[in-house]
């Protein structure tokens, strides 16, 4: 009877072993963000059109020779974006060269967003089918890159750029050299 | 003003879930005869809580039809250009929306319930919906407190920013819900095993309430699966149609524990046996409902379904499932000993058999849940792993196989006790279809061992399925042994197209320049152009593949590449051509460097009949669901009319008789 009775407590048991432990995975850290394997690499090849009329558009060639660069990508529908732009404001005004990649976006758009926002950008590089930003290993928008002198990419920033992400961003440049 | 009704309605069904537990709890200390009088608010409450929470719902669908940007779930899942239905189903395409969704059916369920069932003792009803209540309301703290679908931003948005497109497929309109349903039909099980469990009432007309609920239930199961199989079939351009995916396995095991609790219910209801065994399957299965819930959208398992990702409202469901899980199986370990013994029977019976094929799904069900839960378990050890086919496919075969040769005879067996002798020519007649297709297929190529062993066995099981039919009159035979004919046959049917898929599929993988043409099978494809078009949200490259069947008429086939903005992601849209024996399925890929473009081509056999066989066996489901009922209504009007003859008899002064049932 007793063994009868014991067997009855094991599904209790063998629950209670699975809310442990599913309640220890819960409290550990699990990253959200996908890190691009391509730190460290040297940017892939591409030459990207205008994404609108008043700037060039954007090739690797442009991250080669002289000072480490900001590579961002972003585009006129992402609201991060918007939130963004006085940072990359802030680190033009400290003489960052920054040059942009628009993912999916249409030059009327973009002149208008540079037009409300301000435009921090030497160059814009318009990437319709996403190419550019999956080949360097990017999964969203915005994300910002630090590309040294030599074209390797350095640094990853992943989400909008806040205010307190602009100093890492200048170290990270720094490091670059 | 939509949002503050519907926020305002789902208070007060909070409040009234409460009633509902508290009323619930005094039906049980009412005595023989003499209801408590504060046990009679928990059916209206039910009643009414079902009309608020449904009502609830329908107001956030009206705020996704019209796009109301002021409300922050719309405004983050939905654009105001979606087309009208994505824009409706978008409702539950998200976190918030659909765990409404689930609470709406919970509690349509528990009124419909409250509304209509009038067999059970009034205790065990009033623990039922005690515990229904109880289940309810640690949902709408869930939603209320951590997941407020109707939450407002400070400024309304400009425009929303739409939806996965993966979501945006006729696909989602039906495949969750139906499933919800099916999940939450098991919670009503689940309340009726512990209501019978703290009355201790488990018997067979406990048994009969029950079963309709746990076949309904399996039946949306068994068609939410079907459909999620084939969408994700179609719609992620892989070719597969089951990828052991924690969220299709956390479909997938409630309905295992649904398929052993409703041979279990059966059994029960027929035979009063096995009756601490329907409890723990009843707990069983809403148990899984619920653990599939949390492993989907806490993260802690990383899918391609994913969900909105916060642990802290995996915690919350974590600890709803530690209250509820845990406290069923602590109430289980209490009572379940004093349950009494139901009728015993012999190990060749149909009991038996059942009984056996219990045990194998169950053994299953473990296979499944140890392959989802495995990974959880070595991160905890900093070790990343992906459990697939190859550990799932063997391990649930070691079960499946036993599982489907008992499945063949048990039909055939009587009662309590027979002999095996008896049904020599049926079990000779199976064996020999079995070893026959198996020797067959052999003679004709090498294939894998567990297709072959599929092809055999579901030879074996649609010749088995029809024998319960043998030298009975087939107009007198009822709906629900049909139901069950036709559910096994359909077993057999969905057996076949896997192993079908498995043994005899042809891929073909080619960059094509436009004109050119590949053979696949019995398919000549030509590419006759790629060109780019537009949707409402997307842009595309749509390829125009001119297949012919052995040089015939060529028909016209276009996947499509599609890229869709706000949020930007690339999906594969493949496209299909259906012959009655099978589907070539097309997709486009990437274009290479000198102009050629990637084509992937796939011709697998009989393919379709994984589909045909899961809405057999659903339909199996509604015959027998169709079939009780009408024995039940029948049963109802012959007590309402012997009832009215005894009244108009003692109205006359005579005697009344005894009434026969």
């Amino acid at each position: 009877m007793t063994q009868n009775r014991l067997w009855l407590w094991l599904p209790l048991a063998l629950f209670a072993f699975f809310a442990g432990l599913a309640g220890y995975m819960l409290t550990q850290e699990k990253d959200q963000f996908v890190e691009s394997t391509m730190i460290g690499e040297a940017l892939p090849e591409f030459v990207l059109e205008p994404a609108f009329g008043g700037l060039p558009g954007a090739a690797r060639a442009d991250f080669v020779g002289g000072k480490p660069r900001l590579l961002n990508i972003w585009a006129s529908w992402c609201l991060p974006c918007i939130a963004e732009a006085p940072q990359l404001d802030a680190l033009k005004a400290k003489g960052v060269e920054i040059i942009g990649i628009a993912i999916r976006d249409r030059p009327e758009d973009v002149a208008n967003f540079l037009g409300q926002y301000g435009n921090p950008y030497t160059r814009i590089g318009s990437d319709r089918i996403s190419e550019v930003q999956l080949a360097i290993g990017s999964s969203g928008v915005p994300e910002t890159f630090v590309i040294d002198a030599k074209g390797v990419i350095r640094y990853q920033h992943i989400g909008d750029i806040r205010a307190d992400d602009v100093p890492v961003l200048l170290a990270e440049l720094e490091k670059a050299q | 003003m939509i949002a503050e009704i519907g926020l305002a309605a789902l208070w007060l069904a909070a409040a009234l879930a409460v009633l509902q537990m508290v009323s619930g709890g005094f039906a049980l200390r009412s005595v023989e005869g003499a209801p408590n009088p504060m046990a009679i608010y928990a059916r209206p409450a039910a009643v009414v809580q079902a009309v608020l929470a449904v009502l609830a719902f329908i107001l956030l669908l009206y705020a996704f039809a019209v796009t109301d940007l002021s409300i922050k779930l719309v405004a983050t899942n939905s654009h105001s250009m979606k087309p009208m239905i994505y824009k409706l189903t978008g409702t539950w395409g998200n976190h918030e929306g659909s765990m409404l969704l689930w609470v709406g059916v919970l509690a349509l369920s528990g009124g419909l319930l409250a509304a209509f069932e009038k067999r059970l003792p009034e205790r065990t009803m009033g623990a039922t919906l005690g515990v229904q209540g109880f289940v309810a309301l640690g949902f709408y703290a869930f939603l209320l407190f951590s997941s407020n679908p109707f939450e407002r931003l400070p400024v309304p948005a400009v425009e929303g920013v739409g939806l996965n497109p993966l979501l945006q497929d006729i696909g989602l309109a039906i495949h969750p819900p139906t499933l919800y349903a099916g999940y939450v039909g098991l919670s009503v099980a689940f309340s009726l095993a512990m209501g019978a469990l703290l009355t201790k009432e488990v018997n067979p007309s406990f048994a009969r309430v029950m079963r309709p609920w746990v076949l309904g239930a399996w039946v949306l199961l068994t068609f939410g699966i079907t459909a999620g199989s084939y969408w994700a079939y179609y719609e992620l351009g892989w070719g597969g149609w089951w990828f052991w995916d924690p969220v299709e396995n956390a479909s997938l095991m409630p309905w295992l524990a649904a398929t052993a609790l409703m041979h279990s219910v059966s059994v029960l209801a027929a035979r009063d046996a096995l009756r601490t065994w329907t409890i723990m399957l009843g707990v069983l299965a809403f148990s899984m409902s619920m653990l599939g819930t949390f492993l989907v959208r806490s993260g802690v398992l990383t899918s391609v379904h994913a969900f909105a990702v916060d642990p802290e409202r995996g915690a919350f469901i974590l600890g709803l499932l530690g209250l509820y899980i845990g406290g069923a199986f602590t109430i289980f370990a209490l009572r379940a000993g004093a349950v009494a013994e139901g009728k015993r029977f012999a190990a060749t019976s149909r009991e038996g058999a059942l009984v056996f094929n219990n045990v194998m799904l169950s053994a299953i069900l473990a296979i499944v849940l140890l392959g989802t839960l495995y990974p959880l378990l070595t991160e905890a050890f900093d070790v990343r792993v992906s459990v697939g086919p190859p550990y799932f496919n063997p391990a649930a075969a070691i079960f499946a196989v036993p599982m489907f040769l008992v499945m063949a005879v048990g039909p055939l067996l009587r009662w309590k006790e027979d002999k095996p002798a008896r049904i020599q020519f049926e079990m000779l007649l199976v064996a020999a279809v079995l070893i026959g297709v198996i020797a067959l297929v052999s003679f004709f190529g090498q294939f894998p061992l567990l297709p072959m062993l599929g092809l055999g066995l579901a030879a074996a099981l649609a010749v088995a399925a029809v024998l319960p039919l043998k030298g009975r009159k087939l107009t007198r035979v009822p709906s629900a042994t049909w139901g069950m004919v036709l559910a096994h046959f359909g077993v057999a049917v969905s057996l076949f197209g896997m192993a079908c898929e498995g043994a005899f599929t042809q891929e073909r993988l080619a960059a094509v320049a436009p004109g050119g043409t590949e053979q696949v099978g019995d398919f000549a494809v030509t590419l006759q152009s790629v060109t780019p078009v537009a949707g409402p949200n997307w842009t595309a490259i749509e390829a125009r593949l001119a297949v012919s069947q052995n040089g015939g008429e060529p028909v016209i086939l276009s996947p499509q590449a599609r890229n869709f903005w706000s949020p930007p992601q690339a999906t594969s849209e493949s496209a299909l051509l259906t012959r009655w024996n099978g589907q070539l399925y097309a997709v486009i890929g990437n274009q290479a460097e000198d102009g050629r473009w990637q084509i992937r081509v796939w011709w697998k056999p009989f393919v379709t009949f994984i589909w045909y066989g899961g809405l057999l066996i659903a339909l199996g489901g509604v015959l027998a669901i169709a079939g009780r009922v009408k024995v039940d209504v029948k049963r109802r009007k012959a007590t309402a009319m012997g009832d009215a003859r005894r009244a108009d008899l003692e109205a006359l002064g005579a005697a009344a008789p005894v009434p026969a049932e």
